[in-house]
């Protein structure tokens, strides 16, 4: 099973450098949400599963899933998430206001 | 030693944030909240910075689960320092905002957002694990990303998506690297991190993935302090106002020196020969010169200041990569010094700016007739920052060099990185002054009244910044003691695990 989500996190984060390498900004944002979607399956993969056993620590069980991982996946989900859909909110603009989302286009600078 | 005094410096900020979004429409309350808060944190900071100075490191478990299980805060004197010092910061720079921010971005929430930003700064040097410095990094880098796009000129559109993608692609190489940490070590309190890394080493097992991870690490906070992977910040750096650019250059990129220093001192101190003195080393002395060629080729004031942040933090991960009790302090020095007199510059630079009506040096001259204030202000300044003796940039200048000599030594290549060092601080210099000869020296272009703006209000933070700047010269004697300290807990790893209170 570890290996299989390896692989998976493996396929994310080559899809997610594949886009952000692109030159559309809407594929570049995709891009970075697959990259942390790839981060975070590494960072539940790492733990080490274990299947058939909750992440409760009880004083009888004798076999738990390890809690932490999935704490910090919760909280990074949350914050690749707002981030995201910031991203998405000031590309929009960026697109309204520039009149373009090639990211060549978008190189430079005025006094350049 | 449980003290809640530790949670003040990020309760203060964050709770005048709430307050101040329903303040929307009152700007006056929002100006005042603002000072009432950086000033409170201010005294707060200085009274945490006495307690440890007298009782030791103070440490918090929050909600009450003792470590490794829970949270913890840990201000140790490095993190007092540098608390202290962005509390002053960012009193000066939000004083300076109030007259030169404008009406349309005070609407669009920018001074909560600004205490918003100093609560990820300040909890970025308080934490004590690792995962919680990605938390408040991105706290800090959330506030960033709306204060680098608020107002959204062209300009700053176009600069804030290169400034988003990079920081999003290298938070996930941090939680990347954190996952890989967690997986051989089993936990991410950074006190336990240090303990179980220091136990591999001694049974010499799966130290050559904990030097991989290191490094994974290492270019992350690269990443974020500018440290030879620069290439965005003198752009991004440029776009937005010049006193959120202020805050960006004395306080962003020095939380990324922050935790190089941290992690590289407390967690991956024991290959030395590989990640100090080459990498860091190399790294530290290319980005100085790197950094100052930038700041030399520009004639744009904003572009010649930013670049110069990039050659400042070559300098102090210099003082990291010798990696002695000397260097060690002189980079805490340089690092303090440079928070402060970042601001200053970038802040005299604005209101240069605002004057001329322009950021191209060639295109202003001779303010200093009508302006001699600014102008004297920023020649001090640039002196200070060069590294001129009675200044604040000269005591951190010379425990650097010193260090870095006595390691050269044994390690030959730190008399060259020394060497780069001083030879970049001299074209610093030239950079800097470049802005004073073009922009206040020489003859007038303007007039009395066909000059874009004034300088009411904008100068009393300046001179408070240029009076922290003389004390930190002219009264190293009290300073230097403090530093000293954070240098001790930086060096002897065992007196911040003793003091986080590691239980098994």
């Amino acid at each position: 099973m570890e290996i299989l989500m390896s692989v998976v996190a493996g396929v994310l984060f080559s899809t997610g450098t594949y886009l952000i390498l692109t030159k559309s900004l809407l594929r570049i944002i995709l891009g970075t949400a697959l990259l942390s979607h790839g981060v975070h399956l590494l960072l539940l993969t790492m733990a080490g599963l274990k299947t058939g056993a909750p992440p409760l620590l009880g004083y009888e069980s004798n076999a738990y899933t390890d809690p932490l991982p999935q704490a910090l996946i919760l909280t990074a989900i949350v914050i690749s998430f707002g981030v995201t859909a910031f991203f998405f909110v000031l590309a929009y603009r960026a697109y309204k206001e520039l009149g373009t989302d090639d990211m060549d286009e978008l190189r430079g600078t005025d006094d350049e | 030693m449980n003290n809640n005094i530790v949670l003040l410096p990020l309760l203060i900020p964050f709770v005048t944030g709430v307050i101040l979004i329903f303040f929307k429409n009152q700007i006056r309350w929002q100006k005042i909240l603002s000072i009432l808060s950086f000033l409170g944190m201010t005294g707060v900071s200085l009274y945490l910075t006495n307690l440890i100075a007298n009782e030791g490191i103070q440490t918090l478990y929050l909600g009450g689960w003792e470590p490794p299980y829970g949270i913890v805060l840990v201000a140790d004197m490095f993190a007092a320092l540098l608390v202290l010092t962005t509390s002053i910061v960012a009193l000066c720079c939000s004083w300076f905002a109030f007259s030169s921010i404008g009406k349309e971005r005070e609407k669009f929430y920018f001074y909560p957002m600004f205490q918003f930003l100093i609560v990820g700064v300040s909890g970025s040097f308080l934490t004590g694990d690792l995962f919680n410095l990605f938390v408040f990094f991105e706290v800090m880098l959330i506030s960033s990303y709306v204060m680098i796009g608020i107002g959204g000129t062209k300009r700053q559109l176009r600069e804030s998506l290169k400034y988003v993608l990079i920081n999003i692609v290298s938070s996930a190489l941090f939680v990347a690297s954190v996952a890989y940490l967690y997986a051989i070590t089993g936990t991410l309190n950074m006190a336990q991190l240090s303990q179980r890394i220091a136990e591999a080493y001694a049974l010499g097992e799966g130290t050559a993935i904990i030097t991989v991870v290191s490094i994974l690490l290492m270019i992350v906070f690269s990443l974020k302090a500018g440290l030879f992977l620069y290439y965005w910040l003198p752009g991004s750096y440029s776009a937005p106002p010049m006193v959120i650019a202020a805050v960006f250059g004395a306080l962003l990129t020095k939380v990324g020196i922050y935790a190089l220093f941290r992690t590289f001192t407390l967690i991956f101190y024991h290959q030395q020969e590989v990640t100090h003195y080459q990498i860091l080393g190399w790294l530290a002395a290319l980005t100085s010169l790197l950094g100052v060629i930038g700041a030399v080729a520009h004639s744009d004031v904003r572009k010649i200041l930013s670049y110069n942040i990039v050659a400042a933090v070559g300098f102090i991960v210099l003082g990291l990569a010798v990696f002695s009790h000397v260097a060690i302090s002189g980079a805490i020095y340089y690092l303090i010094h440079d928070m402060i007199i970042k601001a200053l510059l970038f802040l005299l630079g604005g209101a240069l700016i605002g004057i001329a009506g322009t950021s191209h040096v060639k295109k202003m001259g001779g303010l200093i007739k009508h302006h001699p204030y600014p102008g004297w202000m920023f020649f001090i300044g640039a002196v200070a920052l060069a590294g001129i003796p009675p200044l604040s940039g000269f005591l951190g200048k010379l425990l650097v060099i010193q260090g870095s000599i006595e390691q050269g030594a044994t390690h030959g290549l730190f008399y060259l990185f020394a060497g780069i060092s001083l030879f970049s601080s001299l074209l610093i210099l030239y950079s800097v002054m470049k802005i004073f000869m073009h922009g206040f020296w020489g003859e007038t272009k303007l007039t009395k009244e066909e000059e874009y703006g004034t300088t009411k209000g904008l100068l009393a933070p300046c001179s408070i910044l240029l009076l922290v700047s003389f004390f930190l010269g002219l009264g190293g004697e009290y300073v230097l003691p403090y530093v000293f300290e954070a240098a001790d807990t930086l060096m002897n790893p065992s007196i911040y695990i003793d003091a986080v209170g590691i239980k098994e």
